[in-house]
């Protein structure tokens, strides 16, 4: 009897450490049992990242739809290549679609910003996007504003 | 001045024998079987001991570091109007550091000392020897499964405190501070990463235990067996294995963030 009382009670623990992972897992660290799901991978060629990193969000008019999850230099054009994992789900993305490298409040992090265009064709698995604008680099902006300052006076 | 210089020396080869004799302990203990060896009975029997019993300390504490760290947390980041970063820092705090470290402090504290006195009183009675002599091994009857019990146990605490935690500095935030509770849980759950924050705690926290647990065992089965060599054993037990954990932890936080 008493080592039944035991048994239950070791159990109730591991079950109790089971359910706290299963909260962690769902609740707090947001991952869902769809996210393996299926993707299409685009590509984009980037001046500048500017601090775009992998796993980087790409949203869509501020809703998540992919993530990055590949940075090459392309030696050719002396340009990144970033190629993006985009939800199955968001496979209507126009062929004139266009990036930008975005940053999430004044000192966030980075992510890439899709806007879509207006042609009737849609992406394919592989595709590039051609019109693409580089991360703002503040030490750039303050230098030109700068510049343009001393011009004027 | 030769005497000084010989008990230094005598400290030395002391401490290096001791960490052999550990070690030694480890690997004969870390296995199953043998003649007479403990049954997953014992094995349940000491995570009742170990992990059930310190269920409550854990949970209280983990309760209250959660809420002080909303307080806390709340004060800090109002000033800077970021309250919203509230969630994300109170869980990040909790998965990777306090969660894994408080518990296996408290598990040093409640448990390992325990596992050392009464190991250690074993030996001062002669049971273990009274153990050799029916041909039963004492390590593998005795110290196996209370290894085993905490390294199983450690993390399921680390986990539990956490968890508790989290829950806590919502208490905190969201019922008594007003703040509104999507910030806190969707910005949380846009931070965190499952396999970089959760699993790198529990890695952290299962490290804990297999260092708490045998450094607790090797303290109990090495006492001197008087009255007074158990209780320096099990002062000595929560001493060093709460610089063990603190010191591990900077080391396994600089290899999992890859910094240093």
């Amino acid at each position: 009897m008493r080592m039944r009382n035991v048994e239950l009670m070791v159990g109730g623990f591991m079950v109790m450490g089971i359910i706290a992972l299963v909260l962690m897992a769902l609740r707090v660290s947001g991952l869902s049992m769809d996210a393996a799901g299926e993707t299409y991978t685009i590509k984009a060629r980037f001046e500048n990242l500017g601090g775009l990193t992998d796993r980087a969000k790409v949203s869509l008019a501020g809703v998540t739809i992919g993530r990055v999850t590949n940075i090459t230099l392309d030696q050719e054009w002396y340009a990144a290549v970033v190629e993006m994992e985009i939800d199955k789900s968001m496979s209507t993305l126009p062929i004139d679609t266009s990036a930008s490298i975005l940053t999430a409040g004044l000192l966030g992090e980075k992510y890439i910003g899709l806007s879509v265009g207006a042609e009737i064709d849609y992406m394919q698995d592989g595709d590039w996007v051609q019109d693409t604008q580089s991360a703002i680099v503040l030490e750039e902006l303050i230098s030109r504003f700068l510049f343009s300052k001393a011009e004027g006076e | 001045m030769l005497k000084h210089v010989r008990s230094l020396g005598q400290v030395g080869v002391q401490s290096i024998q001791s960490i052999g004799r550990a070690g030694m302990l480890f690997t004969q203990s870390v296995t199953w079987g043998g003649p007479g060896s403990a049954g997953f009975l014992d094995l349940i029997r000491q995570i009742h001991s170990v992990g059930v019993r310190s269920l409550s300390i854990i949970i209280v504490a983990g309760f209250f570091v959660g809420m002080v760290l909303a307080l806390q947390g709340y004060n800090i980041l109002v000033k800077f109007g970021s309250v919203s970063a509230l969630g994300t820092m109170v869980s990040l705090t909790l998965l990777r550091e306090l969660g894994p470290v408080l518990a296996a402090l408290l598990f040093a504290g409640r448990a390992g000392s325990a596992l050392t006195a009464e190991i250690g009183l074993m030996k001062a009675t002669e049971q273990l020897s009274a153990m050799e002599m029916m041909g039963v091994d004492p390590l593998k009857r005795v110290i196996t499964p209370r290894l085993w019990a905490g390294v199983i146990s450690v993390p399921i605490l680390a986990l539990l405190f956490s968890t508790v935690g989290i829950w806590g500095g919502a208490f905190v935030a969201v019922d008594m501070l007003g703040l509104y509770d999507g910030a806190y849980w969707s910005n949380m759950a846009n931070t965190v990463e499952f396999y970089e924050d959760v699993v790198q705690g529990l890695i952290k926290a299962a490290v804990f235990g297999v260092v708490v647990t045998w450094i607790a065992v090797y303290q109990g089965y090495d006492a001197a067996p008087t009255s007074e060599g158990i209780g320096k054993a099990t002062t000595q037990t929560v001493v060093i294995s709460s610089l063990a954990i603190l010191g591990l932890d900077f080391i396994l936080t600089a290899v999992m963030l890859g910094g240093v």
